[in-house]
C-alpha cells in the first residue's frame, strides 16, 4: 500500500507510531510490568524521599512510594482519559457535524450555532467549573473534556460533509433513492475518515495534557492515585531537592503527548500532501 | 411510438436563497419552460452548449432536483410536484446515468457492494435474487464476473462507464437519461460504449434521453434531437432533418461550428460569434439575440414560442418564416 509507505518514510511519524504503541503496551500490562504495583495505594513513610537507585530507579515520593512504578500505573489513568474524552466527543460531534452539513437551511444553522456557543467555553473553567459543583475526580475532568471537545469534530464532520454533499457520487446515490441516513453513515462518514482520525490522535495528546492540567491543578484524579498531573502537584513543596518526584512523571506527559503530536502531523501529511513540511 | 415521458413548461431555478444574516442571492433560471417527450423506445438527443441547462434538465426530469414549475408525465401519469425522495420513488422507472463515471462511485465500496446497493435501496431480495440480477446485468454491460470484487481505482474509464450503466440498469428501468456518456473517452472506447448503448436499448426495450455537445456523437445515435439554449429548447426535430436543414440560427450556427474531418477547410471556430451570456442576465425577449446575426427590434421584446413547423419540427424563433422554406401548421 502506497500510503503505508509513505507514512514510514516519514521518521518522525514512526517515532510517534512507536512511542503511542509502546505507552499503550505499558498501559495494558501495567500492573504486571510495574515492579511495585501495590505502591498504588502503599505508603512506605520509611523510605520517603529516597534519589533514583537501583531499587527505585525514578526515586520514591513523598511518601516512600517507588515513583517508576507509579509512573507505569499512571499510563493507564492517561490513556482512558484520552481514548474516553476522545471518543466522547467523536460520539457526539461526529453525528451532530454529520446532519448539519447534510441538511441545510435552520437545522443547520442552530446545529453549528450551538457548535460555536460551545466552542466559546474555555475548556479549562468549565472543567473547574463542574470539579466545584461536583466535588473533583477523573471522571468528572472527562465529563468536562468531553463537552468541550466536541465541537472539534462537529466543525471537521461539518466541512468535509459540505464538501462530499455536492459530490457526484452522493448525488448518484440519491439517483437511485438511497435514504439521508445511509448516505450519512454509509458513504460521507468513511470518506470524511481521515481528517477525522488525524484530528482524534491530537486530540489524545491534547487531552492528556489538559487532564494532566486538572490534576494539577487538584479538579482531576484524587489521591491516592496515581496520575501523573497530580504526581507533578504533590511533588512541588519538594522542590528542586527531591527533582525526582517530579521529573519522570513530567517526562512522561511530555512523552506521551509529543508521540500522539508526531503521529497526528504524520497522518495528516500522509492525508494531505499540500500540508506537506519541505525538508 | 407512444409517448411514455412528457415534461411541460419545466421550470428549475438554481440556488437563489435567502439565509439568515447573509446577503440574498437571485436565483438562475437553469431551465426555463422546457417542454418535451419521449416516446417508448427512441433516443432523444438534447444538445447545447456547457452551462445551457442540460445536465439540470436531466436531473429534474429524474427527480433529485425538483422543480420550480411545469409538469413531469410518465406513462400519462403526474409525477412531478412532490418532494425529490417522493420523486425518485415515483420515477423508479427513470435512471440517470452520470458523465463523471469515476466520480459517481464511491471509491471505498467495491463494485460487487455498490451494485448490490442499489438493489438494497430499491427493496429487491433475497441475497440470491440479488446476486443473480447482478451476475445478469454484469454480463449485459460486458463486464467480467471478478469486476465485483474491484474497486473503483482499479479499473478504466471504460470499464468505469459499464459499471456505472449497470448499476442503473440492474434496477430494470424504461427510461435511461445519458450524460454526455461518452466525454473523457477515447475514440475506440468511445465506440463500443456506443454500440453496448444500442445493443442495450435493443435487448431490453429502453429509450435514451441522450445528453450531449458531441454532434457527430448525437448524430449517430438520436433519432430525434433537441436543440438547448440558456434553458430553453430553440428547436425540435428529426436528426437527419435537423442535420440536413437546421432552421434556428442557433442550430445553424452549432452545426457550422462543428469541426470536420473531412471537408479539409479547417476549423470553422468562427462561426458562432462570442460567448453565451450568463445564465444570471439572460436577455430579454429571444436569449439568443444577442448573438444572432438574424435579430431584430421584435426580438427583444417577446419570448418566442416554440412553433409545429410542417415536417414535425418545432422552432422557437420569430423569424423563422423568413428563414426556412417551410410552411406552418
Amino acid at each position: 500500500m502506497l500510503v503505508f509507505r509513505k507514512f514510514l518514510r516519514d521518521v518522525s511519524a514512526v517515532i510517534g507510531l512507536v512511542i503511542v504503541l509502546l505507552t499503550a503496551v505499558v498501559a495494558l500490562f501495567a500492573p504486571w510490568l510495574a515492579p511495585k504495583p501495590l505502591d498504588a495505594h502503599e505508603s512506605h513513610p520509611l523510605l520517603r524521599l529516597k534519589p533514583p537507585s537501583a531499587e527505585a530507579p525514578f526515586g520514591t515520593d513523598n511518601l516512600g512510594r517507588d515513583v517508576f512504578s507509579r509512573v507505569i500505573l499512571g499510563s493507564r489513568a492517561a490513556l482512558t482519559v484520552a481514548v474516553l474524552v476522545v471518543s466522547g466527543a467523536m460520539l457526539i460531534g461526529v453525528p451532530l457535524g454529520l446532519v448539519a452539513g447534510y441538511r441545510s437551511g435552520w437545522v443547520s444553522e442552530t446545529l453549528m450555532r450551538i457548535t460555536d456557543v460551545f466552542l466559546a467555553v474555555p475548556q479549562l473553567i468549565l472543567a473547574l467549573a463542574l470539579a466545584q459543583l461536583l466535588g473533583p475526580s477523573l471522571k468528572n475532568a472527562m465529563v468536562a473534556l468531553t463537552l468541550t471537545y466536541w465541537p472539534f469534530f462537529a466543525r471537521i464532520v461539518y466541512a468535509e460533509t459540505r464538501r462530499l454533499k455536492t459530490s457526484v457520487f452522493v448525488e448518484a446515490l440519491q439517483g437511485l433513492n438511497a435514504s439521508s441516513f445511509r448516505i450519512m453513515f454509509a458513504h460521507i462518514l468513511p470518506n470524511a475518515a481521515p481528517p477525522i482520525i488525524v484530528r482524534a490522535t491530537i486530540g489524545m495528546g491534547f487531552t492528556i495534557l489538559t487532564a494532566a492540567v486538572l490534576g494539577f491543578l487538584g479538579m482531576g484524579a484524587t489521591p491516592p492515585d496515581p496520575e501523573w498531573g497530580l504526581a507533578v502537584s504533590e511533588s512541588r513543596q519538594y522542590l528542586p531537592d527531591a527533582w525526582w518526584f517530579a521529573t519522570f512523571p513530567g517526562l512522561a506527559i511530555f512523552l506521551v503527548v509529543f508521540g500522539f503530536n508526531l503521529l497526528g502531523d504524520g497522518l495528516r501529511d500522509v492525508i494531505d500532501p499540500r500540508l506537506r513540511r519541505s525538508r | 411510438m407512444a409517448e411514455i415521458l412528457a415534461v411541460e413548461g419545466l421550470v428549475t431555478l438554481l440556488g437563489g436563497e435567502k439565509r439568515f444574516l447573509r446577503a440574498e442571492r437571485p436565483p438562475v433560471r437553469a431551465v426555463d419552460g422546457v417542454s418535451l417527450e419521449l416516446r417508448e423506445g427512441e433516443v432523444l438527443g438534447v444538445v447545447g452548449e456547457s452551462g445551457c441547462g442540460k445536465s439540470t434538465l436531466g436531473r429534474t426530469i429524474l427527480g433529485i432536483q425538483r422543480e420550480t414549475a411545469g409538469t413531469v408525465r410518465l406513462d400519462g401519469r403526474v409525477v412531478s410536484g412532490v418532494d425529490p425522495r417522493t420523486a425518485r420513488q415515483m420515477r423508479r422507472d427513470v435512471q440517470y446515468v452520470h458523465q463523471d463515471a469515476a466520480a459517481a462511485l464511491d471509491p471505498w465500496w467495491s463494485i460487487g457492494r455498490t451494485l448490490d446497493e442499489a438493489l438494497v435501496i430499491n427493496g429487491v431480495g433475497p441475497g440470491e435474487e440479488r446476486a443473480r440480477r447482478i451476475d445478469r446485468v454484469l454480463r449485459d454491460v460486458g463486464l467480467d464476473p471478478t469486476t465485483k470484487r474491484r474497486y473503483p481505482h482499479e479499473l478504466s474509464g471504460g470499464q468505469l462507464r459499464r459499471v456505472t450503466l449497470a448499476r442503473v440498469l440492474v434496477l430494470a428501468p424504461r427510461i435511461v437519461l445519458l450524460d454526455e456518456p461518452t466525454s473523457g473517452l477515447d475514440l475506440s472506447v468511445q465506440a463500443t460504449v456506443l454500440r453496448l448503448l444500442r445493443e442495450l436499448r435493443a435487448e431490453l426495450g429502453l429509450t435514451y434521453m441522450f445528453i450531449s455537445h458531441d454532434l457527430s456523437v448525437v448524430r449517430l445515435m438520436c433519432d430525434r434531437v433537441a436543440i438547448m439554449y440558456l434553458g430553453r429548447i430553440v428547436e425540435t426535430a428529426e436528426t437527419a432533418k435537423l442535420f440536413e436543414s437546421p432552421v434556428h440560427p442557433y442550430t445553424t450556427m452549432l452545426l457550422a461550428a462543428a469541426p470536420r474531418l473531412a471537408t479539409g477547410q479547417g476549423l470553422h471556430a468562427a462561426a458562432i460569434h462570442g460567448e453565451p451570456p450568463s445564465a444570471t442576465a439572460v436577455p430579454s425577449g429571444c436569449a439568443f439575440r444577442t448573438r444572432c446575426p438574424h435579430a431584430i427590434d421584435a426580438c427583444a421584446v417577446t419570448v418566442p414560442t416554440l412553433d409545429l413547423i410542417a415536417d414535425g419540427r418545432r422552432v422557437a424563433c420569430h423569424r423563422w418564416p423568413e428563414l426556412a422554406p417551410l410552411e406552418r401548421v
